[in-house]
């Protein structure tokens, strides 16, 4: 079984053949709220207690080898929404599987299963990329040997020659350092991929090696790929569906021609939208629709109306 | 079952490995450190030379005495304050680095994340804490022909587990308080070393602390090494085992209420989104 094959020297958790046709992430009515000041003295109670609704009730069903784009503003919640598939933040309510696997009572066997890329790239900078990838690749039990060749030819393939692999990586560019952390995570082969704005910071050039890199990694390793993105360009070209959230919430789901189709009828376009407008479209501050712009006559009349709105109220 | 614990020996040696390869790469800060623990073991015990002049002593002073009981302080604060660091690190080097979120989610247990940090501290404080010996040794003329070395380095490694106990307890702090947790993780170990008769036996502690020091592993470690040092005590005498069973039970008890506590802890942080921020 190809995931089974994947992890070779893990202690793989058993995925039975049925299993093989579950979703690889079921995350059902998810939310998780940040308090962002508890004040300790009892006469400061009440101030500044500010609550922030980071996830409020997400549900999404990701099937096994699909590419899902999570697409949101800065704040939508793309990254508490990872988080906790990555077992490092627990949620308040709704539960999250991985391949069957809760991700708070089954943690330990999740994380077997997970790598994440996240938009800064967390490694010991004094270190080489050699030094913190033969480390990360210990720790998910991969043998030296067979590590270092693998840290080579994928290194090699982003683009990082050997005279760079063994320079401390606070002498590369931000760029590069994210390439390192994309490697990172391939060469551990995890069947679910969870990459949060992986390619910010890459010139267009590195970008394309890292969404080849993605694409190969569903084709030759069978694995799913949940991306988070800034750029709606990469998002249209890697992306079997897209997930919009905004404040919290999932407010669209669905293929890029799907979202471009329902966005053009709404908005009353002769062709299909851009991803632009899609995005533009959920993400207002005012969510526009149907009935506003029946009300107001065009979407673009809508969205001023409700724009001027929200400046008066505020 | 056996691949489970080939897993565990490798994550184990990862940490080992990833700590001997920063401190090769922060070579300048190892230096620095050796350096001002070689100062400041020095300038303590020079006091202890010149313990005549400052007193205006009439009769002859044991100066070997007073130089083996400085020594013997310096040396414990030395290997107390290195391990004790590098346990911390558990967690302070990993907000300090921004890597502590990558760490957690590695598919390892926190005790085997521990053992792996707790191995290197050891022996990296075991290394400092020699260095710093063989050069105060070369300063000063003290008359070792009485200890008993085996009974020295038995009681600082039984200490070394109670002190590694007392390390993952406060390497809560920092994982729950994000900004201050390091600060505050030196001051626990700067009480322990005061309390625990570093340079002074413990009966000259005002009355409040004296209990403190009796739970404190420190101070048996520097009970047990003045008598193994300066009286040559074997393992087997009485005032070494009066040493030995109260390292045992701070040991037996520090270990596991510290991870079970750690474990507590990093389940509120995962809660409350503290495992996010770096430092």
């Amino acid at each position: 079984m190809a995931i089974q094959r994947l992890l070779p020297t893990l202690s793989t958790p058993t995925l039975a053949d049925h299993q093989e046709e579950q979703d690889a992430v079921l995350v059902e009515e998810v939310t998780k709220v940040f308090m962002k000041s508890r004040p300790w003295l009892p006469w400061q109670k009440g101030k500044d207690a500010r609550t922030v609704r980071a996830v409020d009730r997400v549900s999404l069903r990701v099937k096994r080898r699909e590419i899902i784009g999570i697409l949101g503003s800065n704040g939508s919640g793309k990254s508490t929404l990872i988080r906790i598939l990555s077992t490092l933040l627990i949620p308040d309510s709704g539960r999250v599987t991985i391949f069957g696997y809760d991700v708070v009572r089954d943690e330990a066997i999740v994380r077997r299963l997970i790598n994440r890329v996240s938009v800064e790239a967390s490694f010991f900078k004094k270190l080489s990329p050699m030094e913190n990838l033969i480390y990360a690749a210990r720790l998910y039990n991969l043998p030296g040997r067979l590590a270092r060749e693998r840290i080579v030819s994928i290194l090699e393939r982003l683009g990082i020659g050997a005279a760079r692999i063994r320079q401390p990586l606070e002498d590369m560019s931000r760029g590069m350092q994210q390439k390192v952390a994309i490697a990172r995570a391939f060469l551990t082969a995890p069947v679910l991929l969870l990459l949060d704005e992986p390619t910010t910071g890459l010139d267009p050039r590195s970008k394309l090696d890292v969404q080849t890199f993605v694409r190969e990694l569903r084709e030759v390793h069978d694995a799913t790929i949940l991306l988070t993105t800034h750029d709606l360009e990469e998002a249209e070209a890697l992306c079997d569906r897209v997930a919009i959230i905004d404040q919290g919430r999932i407010v669209a789901l669905g293929s890029v021609d799907e979202l471009k189709q329902e966005v053009m009828r709404q908005l009353g376009l002769s062709v299909p939208a851009s991803m632009h407008q899609v995005f533009m479209h959920y993400t207002a501050s005012h969510r526009i629709t149907e009935e506003d712009i029946l009300r107001y006559g065009s979407w673009e009349k809508a969205f001023e109306a409700l724009e001027a709105m929200r400046e008066e109220e505020e | 079952m056996f691949t489970a614990l080939v897993h565990r020996g490798r994550a184990t040696y990862a940490f080992f490995e990833r700590n001997w390869n920063l401190t090769r790469r922060y070579w300048a800060w190892e230096i620095v450190w050796l350096l001002y623990n070689i100062v400041n073991a020095l300038s303590v015990t020079f006091i202890g030379a010149a313990a005549e002049q400052i007193t205006g002593a009439k009769v002859k002073f044991d100066t070997n005495s007073l130089l083996l009981v400085l020594v013997i302080g310096t040396s414990v604060w030395s290997y107390l304050s290195v391990t004790f660091d590098g346990v911390t690190d558990i967690i302070n080097m990993e907000r300090w680095e921004g890597t502590i979120e990558y760490t957690f989610m590695a598919p390892i247990s926190r005790f085997t994340h521990m053992v792996g940090s707790c191995l290197y501290a050891v022996a990296h404080g075991l290394l400092f804490t020699l260095i710093q010996l063989l050069v105060i040794a070369a300063f000063f003329h003290i008359d070792l022909s009485h200890a008993n070395y085996l009974t020295a380095l038995f009681l600082l490694l039984l200490g070394s587990i109670s002190f590694i106990g007392f390390g993952i307890g406060a390497a809560i702090l920092p994982l729950l308080y994000t900004e201050k947790g390091m600060q505050m993780s030196f001051i626990v170990k700067a009480v322990l070393l005061l309390v625990s008769g570093v340079y002074y036996p413990i009966s000259v502690l005002p009355g409040w602390m004296q209990p403190l020091a009796r739970i404190s592993p420190a101070t048996y470690v520097l009970e047990g090494l003045r008598e193994a040092i300066m009286q040559g005590r074997p393992l087997w005498s009485p005032e070494i085992w009066s040493c030995t069973w109260p390292l045992i039970l701070t040991g037996l008890i520090s270990v596991p209420a510290s991870v079970y506590a750690f474990s507590l802890a990093e389940r509120y942080a995962k809660r409350t989104g503290k495992l996010k921020r770096n430092g």
